[in-house]
């Protein structure tokens, strides 16, 4: 697959991320080595290998639907650079 | 040019169970903002969902109930995009694998009966709640309903008209709340509905650009947003525009939709398989429990009332709109209340009292054992029915004692001929004129002459016993 300057500038909007004039020149070379990596992956002859969704051979783990205490606010607030003692507080989404 | 409208719906339904999805932190709506969190559903570093077993009852449930085939082997997937309403930063849900699919859903309009496929329920975890404060600007984010279970059904683009989507989500709400798996309470949020639409010329067989519809919190605003949305996209089309794929935001005041930016604009989900959740494998014996505990359904109600009792089908349907109204009914008659009486007071009195009051049967204090006394009352002959209804008015609102309070005021019904003779006999003796009218041939003083016999009697006599009495004395 061919990575382009727009498709690393679309997927860093996607992420949120603000890119640098010089780092993007070196994302576009590591995105096509990663990706190229897979090229090899598709090589291997998978022909009646099932696929796997979860690595460990372990299924149906569930819990009962049991009321436990929740975190205290305060502390819930407490990572956040900028609560308002109730809500955490983020610039201006909602239309 | 006719033209025909195609819609396809995206209903998401909050499931009743006491905690989130993942953690067991409470769903109970309400409370003061971001108390009902925890690292897990805040998404925290090194936390781990573990899925709640109800949710994957009431969905399976949900998903048997709608006719779907259930997916025996199951696993969530991760739906990664940054938006403040969503601290992890993706959404667990069910993309490749859903928990049921290819369900149908019969529907019954004014143009007749149809079934909506389904196309496939999955599971996922409610995102949390963002209020823009203009004061300073800036948007405040509360998580309790981060992590809230819902499942959200798909269909076929099946519908043709408004009628016909509002019919499929009654059935839809009626089903999910017989089964006990949501109270689908739309003014709380707990059924949500996104509505795609598009429009092509009545016998195309190709389908046109749609769009979709967001923030419809009621049947009356999906009704008119999609009457506004079809004429928009035949206006454009016929003025030589294109229609645009967008999501639109419906605005309930303006009554007009407008298309959104931000979090819909241009998506790229990227899921992959959620690490987190292991897979989930349904055995045969798990599902047999599963619809063997299935309660009967409002339409098997229905066709039991038609065949059993005897009711016409409006009085039927009328009835078990409603889980707590059927329940009521059927404890009415195993008292032994005839079913079309107690039919009669339920579409009459009953929802007649609740909506003057603004109440949802399931919170009546009157009880199924207080009118059936009241109905046995009018059937023994002890009560008349313009005076039961006065004391199903009195008894309504606490579920009042009824033999208590028509002896408190004396209401039993007079079935002494002898006495309804002599008040008769009184009444013509001081009318003279309204008997003269009468044998004139003015019927409607006989009217007069029954209404001042009731009147000494204090409403208390048998109308048929007092017609019967004034007729012979006035033949005489």
């Amino acid at each position: 697959m061919n990575i382009t300057a727009e498709l690393v500038d679309y997927l860093a909007g996607l992420s949120r991320l603000e890119v640098q004039e010089g780092d993007r020149q070196a994302m576009t070379a590591e995105l096509e080595r990663i990706l190229a990596y897979m090229d090899v992956l598709e090589r291997l002859d998978t022909q009646g290998v099932e696929p796997m969704s979860h690595v460990f051979p372990v299924k149906n783990v569930l819990r009962e639907d049991e009321v436990i205490p929740s975190q205290a606010r305060e502390e819930l607030l407490a990572g956040s650079p900028a609560p308002d003692g109730e809500a955490f507080l983020v610039p201006k989404t909602v239309e | 040019m006719t033209w025909e409208t195609v819609i396809g719906l995206e209903t998401h339904v909050e499931l009743a169970t006491k905690t989130k999805i993942f953690c067991g932190c409470t769903t109970q709506f309400g409370g003061a903002p971001n108390t009902h969190c925890c690292p897990v559903c805040t998404g925290m570093p090194g936390t781990l969902p573990v899925l709640n077993r109800r949710v994957l009852e009431f969905a399976v449930k949900a998903g048997l109930a709608l006719n779907c085939s259930i997916t025996r082997y199951g696993k969530f997937d991760r739906k990664n995009y940054f938006y403040p309403d969503l601290p992890k930063a993706y959404q667990i849900s069910q993309l490749y694998l859903p928990i049921a699919r290819d369900g149908a859903v019969p529907i019954h309009t004014d143009a007749g009966d149809k079934a909506i496929r389904i196309h496939e329920l999955h599971m996922e975890e409610d995102a949390g709640k963002l209020v823009h404060d203009p004061w300073i600007d800036q948007t405040r984010a509360d998580y309790n309903r981060c992590g809230v279970p819902l499942i959200e059904i798909v269909t076929e683009p099946d519908f043709r008209t408004a009628d016909e989507v509002i019919a499929y989500l009654e059935q839809l709400k009626e089903t999910l709340q017989y089964l006990g798996v949501s109270d689908c309470k739309m003014q709380e949020g707990s059924l949500r509905c996104d509505v795609n639409l598009s429009v092509r010329p009545l016998g195309s067989s190709e389908l046109g650009t749609r769009t979709e519809m967001k923030n419809l919190s009621s049947f009356k605003a999906i009704a008119r947003a999609i009457d506004y949305e079809a004429r928009r996209q035949i206006e454009r089309i016929t003025e030589g525009k294109r229609v645009v794929q967008e999501t639109r935001r419906w605005d309930e005041n303006k009554d007009a939709s407008y298309a959104m930016r931000s979090k819909e604009d241009a998506q790229d989900y990227r899921y992959f398989p959620e690490p987190d959740i292991p897979p989930i494998e349904l055995s045969e014996a798990y599902l047999d429990g599963l619809r063997a505990g299935l309660p009967e359904l409002a339409q098997a109600k229905r066709a039991r009332y038609q065949a059993d009792y005897g009711l016409p089908e409006y009085d039927c349907r009328m009835i078990t709109s409603d889980k707590a109204l059927a329940a009521f009914f059927e404890a009415l008659v195993a008292l032994g209340a005839p079913p079309k009486q107690g039919a009669n007071w339920i579409m009459g009195e009953v929802l007649g009292a609740l909506s003057a009051r603004g109440l949802e049967p399931r919170d009546m204090k009157l009880t199924a054992p207080t009118l059936a006394r009241l109905i046995a009352l009018v059937s023994e002959g002890k009560l008349n029915r313009n005076t039961a209804v006065k004391v199903f008015e009195a008894v309504f609102d606490t579920d009042g004692d009824v033999d208590a309070y028509v002896k408190e005021h004396g209401l039993e019904q007079v079935n002494d001929d002898g006495l309804v003779r002599e008040i008769c006999a009184k009444v013509l003796a001081a009318n003279p004129r309204s008997v003269a009218d009468f044998r004139g041939g003015k019927d409607k003083a006989f009217g007069f002459l029954v209404g001042q016999v009731m009147r000494e009697l204090k409403g208390k006599a048998n109308p048929q016993a007092v017609n019967a009495i004034l007729s012979q004395l006035l033949k005489g």
